[in-house]
């Protein structure tokens, strides 16, 4: 798996005399495992960690397949003794205007913002980045890694004051006095490109290691024989990269599928325009106290969460086959 | 050099300009870019250094006053306070914990070892706040920890472990065993062995995940917005945002110098790290 989010350089570790093989072979074949730590004492290291993922990760997850088919409320008679509806929850969802408002508005926003913003910006970016070493190119990283960095309830204000109608720096700029209430006016596009912003590090850091992949006897050979950069990028490293492509759209398109920012910047307004289905998981079960409904909306997140994981995980062992 | 060059000039001035096009279309397309990113961020640069900030970024008429009156604010001290303890105590717990599970199966083979890393690593990207934030409040509820610090760190602790665990046991598993084996054979403790030996060889992935988990609980949200109600308790992520949504004329010189204070411990994180191991191995753990 070679676009592994979690590839670690182990940059210190002294070199094993025999190498890193050495070690694994000697821990499994010829010497007992329970040499160096019995099973008794890995079991005992083992415990704190799968107890606490074990509560409050895994269990979680269960429980809110078990509550999405429960009527359960935070007050009242259904808060007592809640019954089992069921996929009712489910079906009332589907023919409630909000709930396909808010799926609608989720796939708008994960379309526009991680799919192709998020995506196609750090492609660009890295590809910008490839043979340009100055000063300049420096900045820009920073200044792009600093927007995905900095605390989230941070850049929320800060696109508030930008996009501000009175006296926002972006009506300041614009010739002839407009005075548009962006987050008002045009609230999806507003997020969208806030969002496009705040997230297209990842994307670049990504395509940056990927570019270094290509071979440049490729790229030099198709030189030669007279291709732009364009035809570069679309006929070498496009191909050559596709796996990398596949792992940025899948993580960026969960993540963004997941993300409560939004609610920083409009808290899901005006008038709903803006809820996405987090948004609205947090105003049916936790404002409203729908408990039972708002589960079953955090159940089929998770089963498209699953969905775009198992796609991604399917993706991987292709690659590796 | 006249007529020769006369000769060759139609083809070769059109490349000549072709690529005084191309350079002028990158330095536009750069331009554009940078303005992109800076433009939000020049607020947080110029506000919490003017004497009279409003939204729109300018050159400030410079003070320090706002750094001054910022703490007047009952808020503003215990918020950072709370963000720091919830941000250290998730840390200590996580690393603690990932180092110990991550040295366990990385010295001991049990069945489905692998396999279980994995679908635990899928567990949590898959089960995300938001999706699973009914169940969350319901069971810190149940158990008596809403609206305590250790609900939200044991929450945190929950998401971030896996990836902790995940990648400690790359690490672990790229040092050789053969030391512990003498330490053991010398009649010292796992727990012994796994401290003296073992950790100073993989301090660098300890200070990876510690900054990581930092970082990210540091900046979240929404766990310690449905999970505390106090505003005694709230972290800087929450009481930011209630300074700028709270009725009336937004406080400027109060959010401005508060942004700024918040912003600055992640900024000098990164550079730390950055100049200390490069940057770009670990971006992508960043969830």
């Amino acid at each position: 798996m070679s676009p592994s989010p979690v590839r670690s350089p182990a940059v210190d570790a002294p070199p094993a005399p025999g190498g890193k093989g050495r070690a694994r072979e000697d821990a499994g074949s010829q010497r007992s495992p329970a040499e160096v730590l019995g099973v008794k004492g890995a079991a005992s290291f083992v415990a704190p960690a799968v107890g606490i993922v074990g509560v409050f990760l895994i269990f979680p997850a269960l429980w809110t397949l078990y509550l999405g088919i429960t009527n359960l409320r935070l007050t009242g008679l259904a808060a007592a003794e809640p019954q089992v509806v069921g996929l009712d929850n489910v079906t009332q969802a589907l023919s409630d205007p909000s709930f396909l408002n808010a799926l609608w508005v989720t796939a708008i926003f994960v379309l526009g913002s991680a799919v192709i913003g998020q995506t196609v910006l750090g492609l660009g970016l890295a590809w910008l980045f490839r043979n340009w070493h100055g000063w300049g190119r420096q900045a820009l990283e920073v200044l792009v890694i600093f927007a995905w960095i900095i605390p989230g309830s941070v850049v929320a204000f800060l696109w508030i004051a930008m996009l501000d109608g009175e006296s926002g720096t972006l009506n300041a700029l614009l010739p002839g006095g407009v005075g548009i209430e962006w987050l008002l006016t045009y609230p999806m596009l507003s997020i969208i490109v806030f969002n496009i912003w705040r997230g297209t590090a990842f994307a670049m850091l990504l395509f940056g290691a990927a570019l270094n992949t290509v071979p440049p006897s490729h790229l030099e050979t198709a030189r030669l024989a007279g291709a732009g950069a364009w035809r570069q990028l679309v006929d070498i490293v496009l191909p050559t990269i596709r796996g990398h492509i596949l792992t940025a759209l899948l993580l960026v398109s969960l993540w963004t599928f997941n993300l409560f920012t939004p609610f920083l910047l409009t808290r899901g307004g005006p008038n709903f325009q803006t809820e996405v289905l987090p948004i609205y998981i947090y105003r049916v079960a936790i404002s409203q106290g729908e408990l039972g409904f708002g589960a079953a909306i955090g159940a089929i997140m998770l089963v498209i969460n699953l969905a775009i994981a198992l796609v991604y995980i399917h993706v991987l062992s292709e690659r590796a086959a | 050099m006249t007529a020769a060059g006369a000769a060759v000039a139609p083809g070769n001035s059109r490349r000549v300009v072709k690529s005084v096009l191309t350079r002028i279309g990158f330095y536009v397309m750069v331009l554009l870019l940078g303005v992109f990113f800076a433009l939000p961020m020049l607020w947080l640069l110029a506000a919490p250094f003017d004497r009279t900030p409003t939204l729109a970024a300018g050159v400030p008429d410079f003070t320090f006053d706002n750094f001054v009156r910022v703490f007047e604010n009952p808020f503003v001290l215990p918020s950072l306070r709370n963000s720091l303890i919830l941000a250290l105590a998730t840390m200590v717990l996580v690393v603690t914990a990932a180092a110990l599970c991550a040295y366990a199966l990385s010295r001991v083979h049990l069945p489905g070892r692998d396999i279980l890393l994995y679908v635990l690593l899928l567990f949590s990207a898959v089960v995300s706040g938001t999706a699973a934030m009914v169940p969350l409040f319901l069971l810190i509820f149940e158990i008596g920890l809403i609206n305590t610090h250790t609900g939200v760190v044991l929450v945190l602790a929950g998401g971030l472990m896996p990836a902790g665990i995940f990648i400690l046991k790359d690490f672990m598993d790229s040092t050789p065993a053969s030391y512990e084996e003498s330490a053991r054979v010398a009649g010292a403790s796992a727990l012994q062995t796994l401290r003296d030996i073992v950790v100073p060889v993989v301090r660098p992935g300890l200070a990876v995940i510690a900054v990581w988990t930092v970082v990210q609980v540091w900046g979240d949200f929404l766990i310690p917005f449905i999970l505390l109600r106090d505003p005694e308790l709230a972290p800087a992520a929450v009481v930011m945002f209630n300074f700028y949504t709270e009725g009336g004329q937004a406080n400027l010189p109060l959010i401005s110098a508060y942004s700024f204070l918040y912003s600055v411990p992640v900024v000098v994180m990164y550079l730390f790290v950055n100049r200390r191991y490069g940057f770009r191995f670990y971006g992508g753990i960043k969830r």
